[in-house]
């Protein structure tokens, strides 16, 4: 019976268990056209990936606690001290100092507007949101960048305010852990397992 | 704000001229379960040969050192695939190296090749690219292409990279299309022009004669892109022989290819998208400080330069390579070009990038027809025919040869061999396709100088590569 892999670090290494691979037999590929000759092989590949967050592990663990992390550069030697970041930096990439993580929570609760957005029918593999998909870019007060996310109630429209939802049950710690919904949405039409934080 | 330094911005410059000798690309396709790659790539060093009355094993005996263009190693599961083509080539045991950066590499592979001349280190460089997009189902691919977007805050997002693009589409459409019916029109004539001109090229396999109609009646991928608006996934290789002025010499005497000096130049702008920050325009010399003031109030909206209007890595790539070569105004000094027509809505971004309309106005270049062969408004020539070959949409997305195809193109129009290239019947036969019977002679007639562009997705790596007859350029000492 196979299990899934899993990975925990100790002594500052990573201990594997369960199955990282699946090994399934090569296929040959035949030309039905020319009385079924071989023309190739199937590689059947299934594997699992190990990913350090890094720095950037913060933003990750603290979306599925209903916050939104950036950072900000507070070198005071730097031309662009202050600069605020989401998504996260860890460094400044202006001069390359160690950013201060900071909580964007209530910024991002009551300045977020669309950018610009797309809906999208198609996915490729190994999606896990519905379609169709709903991405939308986000602006914020006193933010420098944009962020990509997605928006999980209503239309999507440039100019619209959005309020951020969280995967506070059964987080999957990636960025699909956040979303937004239009502000005047009520807890009742969210998805299963995201709140308001 | 993002600023940089007058080094940063110094007109890169080439140690001594750098020429385009012999260009040559396979039959393209969206796949191929007949044919390894290694046969495509042959099949493009040989034509390339050809085209200078050589051998390939004569070419060959050039040949210094090679530069391959490879994106997706994912899409072969193979690992080094350059090292492995290299062999099939027979050229071990030179010097090679594989260069990939998405969607431009092609052009970057150009560009590395253009350099290893322009220093001295070598005479003649190979530079080869390919791609194989067949040997994976559409929606692997579309997962593994979202690979090069920021697997943490990007990819997870829909595993689909047109996604990333579509936001840019989207923002262009409202901004400076104002969403109007007649700007989706000019869309969709960018699609006509280049599945129509593709019919005429025995190397695309996206050619269709179809009407705006179509292209608007055409499945909705994100809106407002449609099926077809949207460029091909392929199979194909292309190649390039680069080369210093006493080899570009001996190597075409009393051939029909003349040398071409060559230059490319190179800009970024990293993928996330999303995380751009904002800066002044960058001006082109066809450009006014005064010219952007009130861009905003001409189109509300367009705020936040680059924004996700404008490719900032295209307009660094053409200011670069401008400067580089004396082109002060392109629509002007150039006689076509070859464009990144990934999406149509990112080829009138294009436009804007390069300067061949200011920012806003994009869609006038195909409006006035000027971006033409010949201009259906007025019977005339076309003032900068683009993407005769039908481009990404009509010809082929082969990533890693796809900047070499275009460079090809412009070429085979310098050498004014288009219409021997292209109408060669025997070629459109062992191609296994059917020349139209309306056959057009595309030749740019007197072209002397054009650029290519390629492009990676939503902007992270461009690359402008300008060909110019050496009797006519516009700046000494280039
Ligand atoms: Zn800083």
């Amino acid at each position: 019976m196979s299990k899934f892999a899993q990975v925990t670090v100790k002594n500052n290494r990573y201990i594997f268990s369960g199955d990282f691979h699946h090994i399934c037999p090569n296929q040959p590929i035949r030309d039905l056209d020319n009385n079924g000759r071989l023309t190739g092989i199937t590689n059947p590949r299934d594997m699992t990936y190990v990913h350090s967050y890094g720095g950037e592990a913060v933003f990750f663990e603290n979306l599925s606690r209903g916050k939104i992390h950036g950072s900000r550069c507070d070198n005071p030697e730097c031309e662009f001290t202050g600069t605020v970041y989401l998504p996260f930096r860890i460094h400044c990439p202006d001069c390359l100092a160690k950013n201060t993580v900071i909580d964007l929570t209530d910024i991002c609760k009551t300045s977020a507007r669309i950018h610009t957005f797309m809906v999208c029918e198609r996915s490729g593999a190994f999606n896990t949101l519905a379609k169709p998909m709903k991405f939308i870019n986000i602006e914020f007060d006193g933010v420098a960048t944009i962020l990509m996310s997605y928006l999980s109630v209503g239309e999507p429209r440039i100019g619209m305010r959005v309020k951020p939802i969280f995967k506070t049950t059964d987080p999957t710690y990636t960025i699909l852990d956040l979303s937004w919904v239009p502000e005047d949405t009520q807890k009742n039409q969210l998805p299963p397992g995201f709140s308001f934080g | 704000m993002i600023t940089f330094s007058h080094r940063q911005l110094k007109t890169p410059r080439l140690l001594r001229p750098v020429y385009l000798v012999t260009a040559g690309l396979s039959k393209c396709d969206r796949a191929m379960p007949d044919k390894r790659t290694e046969e495509l790539c042959i099949e493009a060093l040989a034509m390339a040969a050809k085209l200078i009355d050589r051998t390939p094993a004569e070419l060959k005996k050039y040949i210094h050192t090679a530069y391959y263009g490879h994106f997706a190693d994912h899409f072969g599961d193979q690992l080094l695939g350059e090292a492995v083509i290299h062999d099939r080539l027979g050229l071990d045991p030179l010097g090679n190296v594989g260069i990939k950066t998405g969607g431009a590499t092609g052009g970057s592979t150009l560009w590395e090749a253009v350099k290893a001349v322009a220093s001295g280190y070598s005479d003649c460089v190979l530079a080869m690219g390919w791609e194989r997009m067949d040997e994976v189902p559409t929606d692997e691919g579309n997962h593994l292409i979202a690979c090069a977007a920021d697997k943490d805050w990007e990819t997870p997002l829909g595993h689909i990279y047109t996604g990333y693009y579509a936001v840019m589409a989207q923002k262009y459409w409202q901004v400076f299309g104002r969403e109007e019916d007649s700007f989706r029109r000019t869309l969709a004539e960018i699609s006509v022009k280049h599945h129509g001109y593709a019919r005429f090229n025995p190397f695309a396999h996206g050619g269709m004669k179809i009407t705006a109609e179509d292209v608007i009646n055409s499945p909705v991928v994100a809106y407002p892109l449609r099926a077809l608006d949207c460029c091909l996934m392929s199979v194909g290789a292309a190649c390039a022989i680069i080369c210093d002025e006493d080899t570009a010499t001996e190597l075409t005497k009393n051939t029909r290819n003349k040398p071409l000096r060559i230059w490319v130049a190179a800009g970024s702008h990293t993928l996330r998208p999303a995380c751009r920050r904002n800066m002044e325009i960058p001006l082109l010399p066809n450009e006014s400080p005064d010219q952007y003031k009130d861009l905003a109030e001409r189109f509300p909206g367009s705020e936040r330069y680059p924004g996700f209007t404008g490719f900032l890595a295209a307009r660094i790539s053409a200011l670069y390579a401008y400067n580089m070569c004396g082109i002060t105004d392109p629509s002007e000094d150039l006689d076509l070009v070859e464009l990144h027509d990934a999406f149509t809505i990112s080829d009138i971004q294009t436009y804007e990038d390069l300067g061949i309309r200011p920012y806003g106005y994009g869609r006038d270049y195909v409006e006035s027809g000027d971006c033409y062969h010949t201009n259906p408004r007025t019977g005339q020539p076309g003032k900068l025919p683009s993407n005769i070959s039908g481009g990404l949409i009509g010809c082929m997305h082969a990533v890693g040869a796809t900047g070499i195809m275009q460079v090809f193109e412009v070429a085979t129009h310098l050498w004014n061999r288009w219409a021997e290239i292209h109408g060669d019947k025997a070629l459109w036969e062992k191609f296994g396709r059917q020349k139209p019977d309306d056959w057009q002679d595309l030749q740019v007639a007197g072209a002397r100088r054009g650029m290519a562009v390629s492009h990676a997705g939503v902007g992270s790596h461009v690359t402008c590569t300008v060909l110019m007859d050496p009797d006519s350029l516009i700046k000494e000492n280039a």
